[in-house]
């Protein structure tokens, strides 16, 4: 059953130094709120898993929590690349980050073996691709009916999911709607699940297309509205894009980075981060 | 953008403008196609604003049917999934949608492409000494090549881009010839078309060559030889491409136009 709790006290208590975290959201519902607890709380040496880590990962990564990250596509939306990601890995800033890469129907279906409880899930993929060389998560099984060789994915469960959501009721069941992603087999796939909500609502209302997580499946629901900014929450907020674009001159520089980080996150609480951001000020 | 221009026409337009019109041209006869973001969702929108309106556009994000009215800046933009015929969670996209062989085209960019139409998007070796350079990495673009019925590329035509011999083969094209994607059980009919700002390329049926088969007005083969990494084999008669109509530039003008979302709002 989930508790109803503060961000703060939820990360702490869920999210461990050395942890396998999965951050989930394909563009929409990206948890940044509780993302940035964990750079305040410095939390460190973590796995990072993610189909499309972003700025929040670059943030982490820059932050230099990050020992290794499993992904399959590592980019600013629209914008370009990562450039604390790419420090990393080119330079080794703040630290050496080893990759597990993917491509994303291969990421896609290790967290549905996760999810499964299966020790890998089979695809018709990575054929004629390099990527199996930069991965010991890939390999291939033989159909036992058909004898058509295909691709082999470790299933992936990480430690802790962590997901944005828009709502929860008083017993802690989630609702989420819009571009669901792969927040649901992440979930199902982690050891210990934290959702942040935009609100508490008396009763879930049913919508279609919509996905329901029982309270039974989360370990804590924390209420942080505009939790998911700069990218958005349907029906509560749209992507910030301009966010998205001001990110790649402060990521480039290691010093305007860290400075960033400085007065936006470490010396921010959550309030007022959100507060804040939901003004989508850059500047303090 | 400055207008590198063009034309014969009494019009101007740009070299990208030239790319993105035929690359929404090349979409005439699709019924669906998965979207890359960049380039080809410019031109499988403008493809829904001219040529095909009723093209299905698919992206990756889980959106089947998107008809947004401007350029989405990334594949989970709102209005992709609030314009959809359906809106499906991710590993369905890629499980039953894609590898159910449901989607005809896959419109892909690179970046770099080698003679056989196979693609990088991992890392670039930039030389001894220097630490391999990273680029964002597959995505859905293995996939994608393996599984649509076929594969249309679009990217800026430069010696960097089209290149002799690749860092990392992400995702294949052609392989190295004919028969090659055969011999892997790849489904789908590979790239067919690589659209730049200087012309189209075509593989040969016979050894799944890239060869320049149009070159855009104004532009001379020598030209894009001079941008090819690899010595290119051209068409015996290159064909021009038709200027883009009034129509399609204020199609393509008006999508980019049409700017991005507002700030945050409740």
């Amino acid at each position: 059953m989930a508790d109803i709790r503060s961000l703060r006290d939820a990360v702490a208590d869920l999210v461990h130094d050395g942890d396998t975290v999965a951050m989930e959201g394909f563009t929409h519902l990206i948890p940044y709120a509780a993302a940035h607890e964990v750079i305040r709380q410095g939390i460190t040496d973590l796995t990072l898993a993610r189909m499309t880590p972003d700025v929040i990962y670059d943030q982490l990564i820059g932050a230099g929590l990050v020992r290794k990250l499993v992904f399959s596509w590592g980019g600013n939306p629209g914008v370009g690349s990562l450039h604390r990601f790419r420090d990393a890995v080119e330079n080794g800033w703040p630290r050496p980050l080893e990759l597990d890469e993917h491509s994303h129907a291969g990421m896609a279906n290790r967290y549905v073996a996760g999810a499964s409880k299966l020790p890998f899930a089979v695809l018709r993929g990575y054929r004629g691709s390099d990527i199996p060389t930069r991965t010991d998560t890939v390999s291939t099984v033989v159909c036992p009916f058909t004898g058509e060789e295909l691709a082999a994915v470790a299933a992936l469960n990480p430690d802790v999911t962590v997901i944005h959501a828009q709502q929860a009721d008083r017993a802690g069941n989630v609702q989420m709607w819009g571009l669901t992603g792969v927040q649901k087999e992440a979930a199902l796939a982690a050891d210990r699940v934290l959702v942040t909500v935009e609100e508490i609502v008396e009763e879930l209302t049913p919508r279609p297309g919509g996905i329901v997580l029982p309270t039974w499946v989360i370990d804590a629901v924390s209420v942080v509205p505009g939790g998911a900014h700069p990218s958005y929450a349907t029906g509560y907020s749209t992507r910030d894009n301009d966010f998205y674009q001001a990110w790649d001159p402060i990521a480039r520089d290691r010093e305007a980075f860290l400075t960033w980080i400085e007065d936006n996150v470490r010396n921010s609480d959550v309030r007022d981060s959100n507060v804040r951001n939901s003004e989508g000020a850059l500047t303090r | 953008m400055t207008a590198t221009p063009a034309g014969t026409t009494d019009y101007n337009y740009t070299s990208d403008e030239l790319m993105e019109v035929n690359a929404a041209r090349a979409l005439t006869d699709a019924t669906t196609c998965f979207v890359g973001i960049g380039l080809p969702s410019t031109a499988a929108n403008l493809a829904r604003a001219t040529v095909n309106p009723g093209l299905v556009l698919l992206y990756e994000s889980g959106t089947i049917g998107s008809k947004p009215t401007r350029l989405p800046l990334s594949i989970g933009d709102g209005e992709l999934a609030e314009t959809a015929d359906a809106v499906v969670p991710v590993p369905e996209m890629f499980n039953y949608w894609l590898q159910g062989g449901r989607i005809d085209v896959g419109f892909l960019g690179a970046a770099q492409v080698d003679r056989y139409a196979n693609i990088n998007t991992t890392v670039v070796d930039r030389g001894p000494d220097k630490p391999e350079g990273r680029l964002p990495g597959a995505g859905g673009a293995p996939e994608i090549a393996s599984n649509c019925g076929k594969v249309l590329m679009v990217l800026r035509h430069s010696t960097r881009n089209f290149v002799e011999r690749l860092d990392f083969v992400t995702t294949l094209g052609h392989g190295g010839g004919p028969g090659d994607r055969k011999k892997l059980g790849m489904p789908g009919a590979g790239p067919t078309a690589v659209i730049t700002d200087l012309g189209i390329l075509r593989p040969d049926p016979a050894t799944a060559e890239l060869v320049l088969t149009e070159v855009h007005p104004d532009v001379t083969v020598e030209r894009v030889r001079a941008a090819t990494g690899w010595e290119l084999t051209v068409a015996d008669t290159v064909g021009t491409t038709e200027p883009p109509t009034p129509q399609e530039l204020a199609a393509l003008r008006a999508l980019k136009a049409a700017g991005k979302p507002g700030k945050e709002t409740r």
